[in-house]
This record gives C-alpha cells, sequence and structure tokens, in this order.
C-alpha cells in the first residue's frame, strides 16, 4: 500500500481538562474523498481543527506528507498544502468578497487555482466580487469560504459541514462541482451530518462516535444498519 | 441516581486561623500609639492609606471589571472637599471627612454616567481624563490657594486637638478606624447576595448578563460606593499632610500607579493581596527609595513580570500552594453523598 | 475678527499633531484591541531619540526622521512580538496593566537618563517663518508643514488598510484571528507590524512636537489623553475622524486659551466630555458592514 497523503495516529486531543478525542486514528490517500460522519457533539470539528493546525493533539501523531505536523501552528499547515472550510463559514465580514477569496492566497503556495478559475467555478461570485462579504446569501458564502480554501492551492482540502444551514438544491449545487475540484489530484476530507450526501461523494467513510472512532471502511460496503448503529451508538 | 446534599461553607480551618490572627494583630496595632514612635506612626498610618486605596481599587478593577486608572480623582476630590469643608465653611476637620464620602459619592454617579460610555481599556483612560478636569479645575478655585495650593490654618488644625501628640493619635486611629471598616465593609459587600454576583461577572459577563444580573446597575453602585471610600482616605490623607495642592492631590503616581503596583504584586481579585501588596511595596519603598527614578523604573518592571507572569500575584501564588485563605471569603461547596444507590456520582 | 481667524487656524494646525497621536492609538485598537496606555511615552521617547540622532548626527529634525521612524517602527515590532502578544487574550488587564507599566519604565527611564530638564529640537530659520493667507491672517510655515504632514499621514493610513495586502490582513486579523491564521497569517507577526506602524507615526508626531516646543520626560500621559479624546471624538475606528477629532480638539484648546490661559486643556477636556454625552459614538463612527 502506498504512503497515505495524510496519516493520523491515535490522536487524543482535549480542550482545557475535557477530552474530546480518544486515539483517532484516520488516513487519506493522494485524489480520495474522505467523509466523516457522526452525532452532534461527536468531535468531527475538533478533528478538522486539530488537522488544520488550530489545536495540538496532546497523544498521537499526525504525518502529512510524510512530515509529523501534529505541532506546527495552523499558519505553518496551510503553507505544506492543507486548507480547512471552517464550520459557519467565517468568512471575514470586513472584508470584500474578492478581498476574501485574496486572503485565501497568502500563502503563496504554487498551483493552478487563481480568481479567474474560482470565478469559472462559482460564476455567482464574480457578480458580487466587490460586496461586503456578509451581504451575500448562506449558499454564495459557503462557495466563498470554498474558494477561500482553494485559493491556496492545497493538497488536501477540509470542508466542515458545508450543507449546514442550507437549501438542498444549493447543497446538490455545491455537492456538483465536487468532482471538478477532486478531479484536480487534490484530496478532501468532507464531515457532514448529511450522511446520503457524504456517503455518495466519498469513497471512505469514519463515523465518530463520541470522540472515538465507531466505524470505518469502504462506502459502498457499508450497509444503513451498521451506519445507524455506530451514529447513534446503539 | 445517586442523591448528593450540598452545603455551602464559607469558612476553612486556614481562614479560622486567619481570623483569630487578624484580631491579635489588630489589638496590637490599636495599641500602636503606646509602643511606637512618631515615625512608626505616621509610616503606619500611610500604610493604612494604601491597604484602603488598594483595597477598594482591588474592588473595582478586580471584581467589579471596572479597570480605572484615575482614582486620583477621587483622592483629590476628598482632599479638597475637606480643605473647602473647613476652610470656607468652619466644618471640624474629622467631620469633615465624613461629610466628604457622601458629597463625593454624589459627584460620582454623573461621573459614572459619562465614563461608562466608554468600553474596556478606553474606560480606564475615561477615568483619567476626569481626574485631569478635577485637577484643572481645582487649581481655579482661588479661596483654596489656585494652582500653588493652601495649608490647613492653624485654628483649625489646634481644634482637632490642642496638642501636637494627641493630634497625632487621633488622625493614626481614625487611619485604622477608617481602613478597617473599609475592608470590614468590602468583605460584608463580597459575602451578600451582590458579592455572588460580582464574582459571576467576573467569571463571565455575559453569562451572568443572561442570567438576569443587572451587571449595569451593580457596577455602577460599586463605582459610587468606591469613590465613597476613596474620596474619605483621600480626606484623611491631606489632613495628615496638612497641606494641599492640586499636583499633589491629583497624582496620577502616588494615588493610581502605586496603587495599581499594590494590587498587582499583591494578587488582584482577592481581598488579601492588596495587604500583601502594600507589605511588599513598604519594604521596596524602605529600601529602594535612595535610586530615585530608577526605583519607580524597577517598580514598573516587577509589575509587569507579576502580571505576565504570576498573574494572580504573590497571594494567589501562596494561596493555590498551600490553599490558605486568611479571610472566609471563598465558597467552598462540599457534596456529601447521602444514599449510595446507584452509580457514585 | 481676523485675531479670531488666527486663533481657530492655530487650533486647527495644532489638530493635525493630535490626529497623529490618535491615528497610532486607533490603528492598533483597530488591529488588535489594545490599548497602550504608553503611547504618549512613546511620543516623547521617540523626541529622545530625534534629539540624540540630531545632536550625535548634525542632521536637522525633518531629516532625522529619516532614522526616527525606522528605529521607532523596529522598536514597536519587537515591543509587541517580546512583550505585548503575550498579553493579548479575553482578560482585558493584562495588556492595560502592562502598558501601565510601560509607561512608568519610560518615564522613569528617560529621567534617569536625560535628567527632568526640558530640550527643544532646533529646526532654524524655518521655526520662525510665517506667511500671510489673507489680510491680517498668519500662518506659520512648520505649524503649517505639521498639518500637511498629518493629512498625508492619515491618507496613507487610509490607502494601506484598504489598499494593500498589509491592510487586508490588518481587516483580517482584526475580524477573526483564527480564521486568519487558517489563511496562512502568523497572527503574532501581524501584530507586530501594526504595532511597529502605529510607532512609525508615534515616531512623526514625536518629532514635530519636539520641534514645536519644549518636552521633558513627564508629558507623556498628556499626549496619550490628547490622543484618546480625538479618537473618542472623531469615532472609534474611523482614520478620517482622527483628523476631525484633532482638529475639534486643537480649536477648543485654542480658543480656550484665549479666554484665560489656564482654560486651554479645561477648554479641550470639557469638549470632549460634551462630546462623550450628547454622541458617544463619535462624530464619524466606523459603519460597521
Ligand atoms: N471550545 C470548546 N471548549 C470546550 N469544549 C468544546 C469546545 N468546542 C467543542 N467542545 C466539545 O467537544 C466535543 C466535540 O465537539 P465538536 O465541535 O468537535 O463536535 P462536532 O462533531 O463537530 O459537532 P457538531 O455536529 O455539532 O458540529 C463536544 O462535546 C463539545 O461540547
Ligand atoms: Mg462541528
Amino acid at each position: 500500500m502506498p504512503d497515505p497523503l495524510l496519516d493520523i495516529r491515535a490522536i487524543d486531543v482535549f480542550y482545557g481538562d475535557f477530552q474530546a478525542l480518544f486515539g483517532v486514528s484516520l488516513r487519506v490517500n493522494a485524489g480520495e474523498v474522505v467523509a466523516v460522519i457522526g452525532a452532534n457533539g461527536a468531535g468531527k470539528s475538533t478533528l478538522l481543527k486539530t488537522i488544520a493546525g488550530l489545536m495540538h493533539p496532546r497523544g498521537g501523531d499526525i504525518v502529512f506528507n510524510g512530515a509529523p505536523v501534529g505541532n506546527a501552528p495552523a499558519f505553518d499547515v496551510v503553507k505544506r498544502g492543507i486548507a480547512l472550510v471552517p464550520e459557519g463559514r467565517r468568512l471575514f465580514p470586513s472584508l470584500s468578497v474578492e478581498e476574501n477569496l485574496l486572503i485565501g492566497a497568502q500563502s503563496k503556495r504554487p498551483g493552478s487555482w487563481n480568481l479567474a478559475r474560482i470565478y469559472e467555478l462559482f460564476p455567482v461570485l464574480a457578480e458580487r466580487r466587490h460586496l461586503p462579504a456578509p451581504s451575500l446569501s448562506g449558499g454564495q458564502q459557503q462557495m466563498a469560504a470554498i474558494g477561500r480554501a482553494l485559493m491556496s492551492n492545497p493538497s488536501l482540502l477540509l470542508c466542515d459541514e458545508i450543507s449546514l444551514g442550507l437549501a438542498p438544491i444549493i447543497v446538490r449545487d455545491i455537492y456538483a462541482r465536487l468532482p471538478s475540484i477532486v478531479g484536480e489530484g487534490l484530496s478532501v476530507v468532507i464531515v457532514e451530518q448529511d450522511i446520503a450526501q457524504a456517503l455518495k461523494a466519498s469513497a471512505q467513510v469514519y463515523c465518530l462516535q463520541e470522540g472515538r472512532v465507531a466505524l470505518q471502511g469502504e462506502a459502498h460496503e457499508l450497509t444503513r444498519e451498521r451506519i445507524s448503529a455506530a451514529y447513534f451508538g446503539v | 441516581m445517586s442523591v448528593v446534599s450540598h452545603t455551602v461553607q464559607h469558612a476553612t480551618r486556614s481562614s479560622r486561623i486567619g481570623v483569630a490572627l487578624i484580631a491579635v494583630t489588630l489589638i496590637a496595632l490599636a495599641l500602636a500609639p503606646f509602643w511606637g514612635d512618631r515615625q512608626t506612626l505616621r509610616l503606619l498610618a500611610e500604610v493604612y492609606a494604601f491597604v484602603a486605596l488598594a483595597s477598594l481599587w482591588n474592588l473595582l478593577a478586580g471584581y467589579a471589571g471596572l479597570v480605572s486608572v484615575g482614582q486620583q480623582a477621587f483622592v483629590g476630590l476628598g482632599g479638597y472637599l475637606l480643605f473647602w469643608l473647613v476652610i470656607v465653611l468652619g466644618v471640624h476637620p474629622v467631620v469633615a471627612i465624613f461629610v466628604a464620602g457622601p458629597v463625593a459619592a454624589l459627584i460620582a454617579i454623573p461621573v459614572a454616567a459619562l465614563t461608562f460610555r466608554l468600553r474596556g481599556a478606553y474606560f480606564a483612560i475615561g477615568t483619567w481624563v476626569v481626574a485631569e478636569v478635577f485637577r484643572l479645575l481645582a487649581s481655579q478655585i482661588s479661596v483654596l490657594g489656585g494652582g500653588s495650593g493652601i495649608s490647613l490654618p492653624a485654628a483649625a488644625v489646634i481644634a482637632m486637638a490642642p496638642t501636637r501628640q494627641a493630634r497625632e493619635f487621633e488622625i493614626y486611629w481614625l487611619a485604622l478606624a477608617l481602613t478597617v471598616i473599609v475592608l470590614a465593609a468590602i468583605v460584608a459587600l463580597l459575602r451578600s447576595r451582590h458579592g455572588l454576583a460580582l464574582t459571576a461577572i467576573r467569571d463571565n459577563e455575559l453569562a451572568a448578563q443572561s442570567s438576569g444580573i443587572g451587571v449595569f446597575r451593580i457596577k455602577i453602585i460599586i463605582y459610587v460606593l468606591v469613590a465613597f471610600g476613596t474620596s474619605m482616605v483621600g480626606a484623611l490623607i491631606f489632613l495628615q499632610k496638612l497641606r494641599i495642592s492640586p499636583d499633589t492631590a491629583f497624582s496620577v503616581n502616588d494615588w493610581t500607579a502605586f496603587v495599581i503596583f499594590i494590587t498587582v504584586i499583591g494578587g488582584i481579585g482577592r481581598i488579601e493581596g492588596p495587604i500583601i501588596g502594600t507589605i511588599i511595596f513598604f519594604i521596596m519603598r524602605q529600601t529602594l527609595s535612595d535610586l530615585g527614578s530608577l526605583y519607580l523604573l524597577i517598580m514598573g518592571a516587577v509589575a509587569i513580570v507579576v502580571m505576565l507572569w504570576a498573574p494572580k500575584g504573590l497571594w494567589g501564588l501562596i494561596a493555590e500552594r498551600y490553599g490558605w485563605q486568611a479571610l472566609p471569603l471563598q465558597r467552598h461547596l462540599v457534596l456529601k453523598p447521602t444514599k449510595t444507590s446507584g452509580r457514585p456520582s | 475678527m481676523t485675531e479670531w481667524l488666527n486663533i481657530i487656524l492655530q487650533g486647527v494646525l495644532i489638530g493635525g499633531l493630535y490626529a497623529m497621536f490618535a491615528a497610532g492609538l486607533s490603528l492598533i485598537f483597530g488591529v488588535m484591541r489594545l490599548v497602550n496606555i504608553a503611547h504618549g511615552d512613546l511620543i516623547v521617547l521617540a523626541a529622545y531619540v530625534a534629539l540624540m540622532v540630531t545632536t550625535s548626527l548634525g542632521l536637522d529634525p525633518l531629516t532625522s526622521l529619516v532614522l526616527v521612524v525606522p528605529a521607532m517602527a523596529i522598536i514597536g515590532y519587537l515591543l509587541q512580538r517580546l512583550l505585548l502578544n503575550r498579553t493579548l487574550g479575553d482578560d482585558l488587564l493584562p495588556p492595560l496593566l502592562v502598558t501601565f507599566g510601560l509607561s512608568i519604565i519610560i518615564q522613569n527611564g528617560l529621567l534617569e537618563w536625560f535628567t527632568a530638564d526640558s530640550r527643544k529640537l532646533q529646526a532654524g530659520a524655518i521655526e520662525v517663518q510665517t506667511f500671510q493667507v489673507m489680510q491680517g491672517v498668519w500662518v506659520g510655515a512648520l505649524p503649517f508643514i505639521q498639518f500637511i504632514v498629518a493629512v498625508a499621514v492619515i491618507a496613507g493610513l487610509q490607502q494601506l488598510f484598504y489598499r494593500t495586502a498589509l491592510g487586508r490582513a490588518f481587516r483580517a486579523t482584526s475580524d477573526d484571528q483564527s480564521v486568519a491564521q487558517l489563511m496562512g497569517l502568523d497572527t503574532r507577526h501581524v501584530f507586530a507590524m501594526a504595532m511597529a506602524l502605529s510607532l512609525a507615526v508615534v515616531a512623526i508626531a514625536g518629532v514635530f512636537l519636539a520641534v514645536r516646543a519644549n518636552f521633558d520626560p513627564s508629558i507623556g500621559p498628556a499626549r496619550l489623553i490628547f490622543g484618546f479624546e480625538a479618537v473618542i471624538i472623531g469615532g472609534l475606528g474611523s482614520m478620517w475622524g482622527t483628523l476631525v477629532g484633532g482638529v475639534i480638539l486643537g480649536v477648543a484648546q485654542a480658543i480656550g486659551a484665549q479666554i484665560d490661559p489656564g482654560w486651554q486643556l479645561l477648554a479641550g477636556h470639557i469638549t470632549f466630555l460634551v462630546i462623550l454625552a450628547v454622541r458617544p459614538q463619535g462624530l464619524f463612527p466606523k459603519v460597521s458592514g
């Protein structure tokens, strides 16, 4: 088996004294889409924040492209090629749409993503490029947040609940563009509460339950029963 | 299900020992005129004034989160009120101290209404502006000597007590009594329902707000009460000095920088902090003051180091290490399982 | 009539200096919510740095800016990186008390080094040059230059904030620190750059202060207060607002001084308090998006 792009080995992550992740392991191969599912509070966002360098594991290792990144600060992690689309989009409210995209390119990684290509992917953003970010609709903000992450030319894209709070038609619209993003050899980790959507889009699925990996497998092999058992912990 | 009953205890063993120690110390200090010389009495009276000022500032900044760098406004206001009452209205100096407090509290209300419009650190500078305004206004009062200040008339001084010694004793006891009253009032306040609310505000203002505690109202009350106490202490300080001028009365160094230093070093947000801090401050002053401005420089550096590396101050370090508390203030939640059916909690 | 015109004009020109005090303060508050109590003392420090540069190299004060500005910017960068970054967080006390301690250190350090004697920077012939703007209304060359520089500084800061990558980084970091990190911004560096820029402005203000009048180590806190009043009068977060705030303060002081010399500072403070009472958000509050 080839070395994975991202190899998370048994990490323990804490908020102060509260342990949110217990010995979580996860592998992402180059060009692969991995879904992480789980109930509210299972630790999905914590996992992504830890990969992105906003939090650091107290135990275990994170290896990316062969190098340990568990203790690297977030601004360094993005320069190594990991970009996070944070939960709740979190665009910069005092920046325009275009400035939000431009600041995504701050890490100056070489690659093919640029303003023109983002606007090609999400034409609606081009029309509103000079408006303040908060004036966008929820779906448009999500597109801008994805575009902002892509601007750093990542080799691994982490998406935290991009469907949250959006109308189903918009969710389908956004997911419809996922293949054209992955087509570039980009790996993606998607965190979703929408299990059906996650299974459709991904090859590998991990199910978190109270901070532990309760189930792992190929998306097409997992039965609905096994997933809901792991999801709800029954 | 496990059933747990709980009681809230104020006292711990160390705090009981603490209370006994405090009582003994207070008696010894009250008798100081019989064992100390003039120098000692003067020094002690000054120590008391700083304990009181620092405790009041601690209540304001450490508990109510109102970080003021303008408390010299009220020290000076108290002093000027005393001189004005004595010189212009012929009030007895000791009576004047007790009039200065409530009058200053009244003045503090509109001051709060204005400065509370500024948030956080800008509030701090706003209070400083107010102190500057007071200083500039004081230097416009020509009956009180304008910019160069004025001395208390001999007649008023003699009216206090016939001999110099009797007067010094009187001021000493006044200073001790005032400080004890201020400390007792702060302890009583913190143990009251309002005290609980204050702690809630300090720990989480947003949560306190959403739980319906009138944060703004409590802050105004604390601000006004602190002005009350600070002005009385100020009045006493300048009664002891017998002379006042705008620059000494509204000095940011003497009445705010030193007071902040004391509180930070001793331990902000703890009742014992200002007392420990004052002792350290006076030890440093007695040993380092020959260094002049270098001494102040060292003081500033020490305050920064403590703030960054021991933010709970010296008393915080001690209390954490040994679990001590001199005054029964912190509440200890004691959980006693009464039934052992089901899972232990 | 022309007497009053002269007075108001004086006030306006002095307002440029106050605006520069305010701009540095406003800048770091905008980026990192830090209120620097030592701001005024840093202005005085800049004046002493200029004094050393002019006396040791024989430069004239305005030329000395070439050295004083980078020197202060470096001091600002290091100060933030080594000390002030440690104080940032949810708690209000550490930054306030640490900068307060810093203010005491700078004041007494200057006192130790340069004594309490008052000093002044000599700018030569330009100090006494004046020109007539209309019948009976005169303007000093130096106050005029000072005002033009102030306008240029504020226009420059405005451009930097809204037109450059650094300004974008400032605004993004101010909005959301942790997402800014996700963009590859090292917020410790961004904050240090903001402080460097603030002290670069402080350097310019310090030199003009030192040319205009006598200075000694104790005058810092009053400069902090003027800058602060200009910020609040103008409205938090607005760069052009600081210029208006500075001018209003300068004019108020000039009019006060004309009525009675003892009323110069008082008139400024009272104007500030009145504006705080009737319009606490300042005259030009930043319109939040
Ligand atoms: N800042 C925080 N401080 C303390 N505990 C936190 C913090 N953020 C999250 N937690 C806790 O950590 C656990 C995992 O949270 P996390 O946000 O990772 O869950 P999640 O799976 O993303 O949930 P959701 O689907 O609601 O987004 C939860 O129990 C949560 O309460
Ligand atoms: Mg989440």
